[in-house]
């Protein structure tokens, strides 16, 4: 059980949740310093290391939508953070599947700062409000790489499948 | 049952007689193009072999192409730095299309992978770059990937795990009106179906407009499917996909247009009359909020900007030119002009569009991705506003959080820099004298 600690509507861009002009950093030690800098508190807050790993973020629909940039994971990755979306953009869904960051997509999700929420199998608890929504599943494509333990472990296994030692 | 382009592809690619949308494949991939963000595809392929005891080789080092455009010439030393760690792969791995920052042969990457021949009919291109989409334009499947996806394509040439995805038929028809082009088309079109509209689906554009539209303008349209979510837009290859294959981009050999059958399954239809189309403008802050020029003239702008990968060729710069010649941008306007290519900046050049450019007050920059992301140059203060022909307005796009940037046409971009606000095109005369 976790808090929600920030709340954002429809359409948040991976401009805003990282913003191009720190593209040139790369390394997933140091995405993390970026994340939300435009929000300036809550970026405040997650370098004071005040915000718990497993927190939630609660988004509207289109999640990670615009650039195909890798650091909009690795930025959130580096907290723990969780993602509840009324929906995620392609290529930010592949890349949080692909760097393991645990993104859930639930359409109906209602809550606010500081409720209390639960990922209880495939539905999120709201256990301050006492209601449940329905987490849509990830495709089977999407699950098997989550399965091996990410995209890099995966082509690993694929590469030693193809070229045997 | 018939089939749609990008299950066509599909199919070849993955080496099935036949997939539909929603199977899951694995196809071979044609061309794997990155950027600056190479430097991250580089670490995460390194880290792929890591305890393999295999030697880290790419799979094929001619299908791999790294152009430099978000910050050139760099911006900063991490910037540099990533970009010799490029140049250093680059060699010791033989990959031969790799466009440095150069006057002739560079630019931004989606303008050098058209005018080289690097992207063909029915191939599969893969970007780490969300406007990939626009090499939809040739008939080609073409889509965005993060680095890690990239690393793995070139260890294994194959992607992974790609569901087909379904296909929505956009049909366009009449005749542009004067000062309305492709980019006034694409921006109606993301304000209709929405910023997630189109999300795990691929734009199939048909039509009388875009069988007489040349392949600049059809690259405009897949450039910017990716605003409505599409996974691609695709402009199905004819005749003049042929002509601009052989006679701008030098291409030799059999090319194979892929069509969709007639009776194809789409999951939806969209007819578009573009005949009374007026100039559309995408507001802040977000690309789907579209609305008719009348709705916003008049509003100031403090910055004009013309080039990008959406709105940088030779057509756009014509336009644009013909409207500053002989005229003066506006007290109080900053106007910056960058062609999206080493070749088109040299074009302009040479017919005087750059003299025309200059000449009225603007600055005229190198080829690159320039403004539009907020990493490089060409920053706004706070509060202010920008009108550009780039591709996004996302809050802070430009790099400060406190300024608007609202999207256009180049000619809607090349009359308000004339006025220092928004501007209908069609109000101004064209043809001044050098």
């Amino acid at each position: 059980m976790s808090d929600v600690v920030l709340m954002l509507g429809d359409d948040v861009s991976t401009d805003v949740i990282y913003p191009g002009r720190y593209m040139a950093t790369v390394l997933p030690t140091e995405t993390p310093q970026f994340a939300f800098s435009d929000l300036g508190e809550f970026n405040a807050k997650l370098k004071a290391k005040q915000v718990p790993q497993g927190s939630f973020i609660v988004a509207g629909k289109n999640f990670g939508c615009g650039s195909s940039r890798e650091q909009a994971v690795s930025t959130l990755k580096g907290y723990e953070l969780v993602i509840i979306a009324k929906g995620f953009a392609r290529i930010f869904t592949q890349n949080s599947v692909n760097l393991g960051l645990n993104i859930i997509e639930a359409p109906a999700i209602e809550a606010a700062v500081g409720d209390e929420l639960e990922i209880q199998g495939d539905e999120v608890i709201n256990v301050t409000r006492g209601k449940r929504f329905p987490i849509v599943p990830l495709p089977p494509a999407r699950q098997v790489l989550i399965d091996a333990g990410g995209l890099i472990a995966y082509t690993r296994r694929r590469l030693m499948e193809k070229s045997p030692a | 049952m018939g089939k749609t382009v990008v299950e066509k592809i599909l199919a070849r690619a993955a080496g099935r007689p036949a997939v539909s949308a929603g199977d899951v494949v694995e196809p071979a991939v044609d061309l794997a193009m990155s950027h600056e963000n190479g430097a991250l595809v580089i670490n995460q392929f390194l880290e792929i072999y890591k305890g393999t005891g295999l030697t880290p080789r790419v799979w094929d080092p001619s299908r791999i192409a790294i152009i430099f455009d978000h910050r050139v010439p760099a911006e900063s030393p991490k910037t540099a730095t990533n970009q010799k760690k490029v140049r250093e792969f680059v060699a010791a791995n033989g990959i031969t299309k790799f466009h440095d920052i150069r006057g002739d042969l560079g630019g931004i990457c989606h303008q050098i992978l058209p005018e080289n021949g690097y992207v063909r009919p029915g191939a599969v291109v893969l970007g780490t770059d969300s406007h990939t989409t626009s090499h939809g334009a040739l008939g080609a499947l073409a889509f965005g990937i993060g680095a890690t996806e990239m690393a793995s394509v070139w260890a294994l040439g194959t992607a992974l795990n790609v569901e087909v995805p379904a296909t929505i038929k956009v049909v366009v028809n009449g005749k542009l009106p004067p000062m309305v082009g492709p980019k006034d088309i694409i921006l109606r079109l993301v304000g209709q179906l929405t910023a997630e509209g189109a999300n795990y689906r691929v734009l199939e554009f048909h039509g009388e407009t875009i069988r007489a539209m040349s392949t600049s303008g059809r690259l405009t349209l897949c450039n910017m499917s990716v605003e409505a979510g599409a996974t691609s837009g695709i402009v199905p290859a004819d005749a003049e996909t042929l002509r601009y294959l052989r006679e701008e981009a030098g291409v030799a050999g059999t090319l194979t247009p892929v069509t969709p059958d007639r009776d194809a399954t789409y999951v939806r239809t969209l007819e578009i009359d573009v005949s009374k189309l007026e100039p559309q403008i995408a507001c802040p802050h977000t690309v789907d909020n579209v609305k008719p020029i009348g709705a916003v003239a008049g509003t100031k702008v403090h910055q004009v900007v013309i080039g990008s990968c959406t709105n940088g060729r030779l057509d756009d710069l014509e336009i644009a030119a013909g409207i500053l010649r002989g005229k003066k941008v506006a007290q109080g306007v900053r106007m910056l002009v960058f062609p999206a290519s080493g070749r088109i900046y040299t074009q302009a050049l040479l017919q005087g569009l750059l003299a025309d450019f200059v000449r009225a007050g603007a600055v005229v920059m190198n080829p690159g991705c320039g403004p539009c992301l907020g990493v490089h140059e060409g920053a706004l203060g706070d509060g202010e506003t920008a009108l550009s022909t780039t591709n996004r307005n996302f809050k802070g796009r430009m790099g400060n959080p406190a300024s608007d940037v609202y999207l256009c046409s180049p000619a809607v971009a090349a009359a308000s820099a004339l006025t220092g606000v928004i501007t209908d095109p069609r109000t101004v005369t064209v043809g001044g004298v050098r």
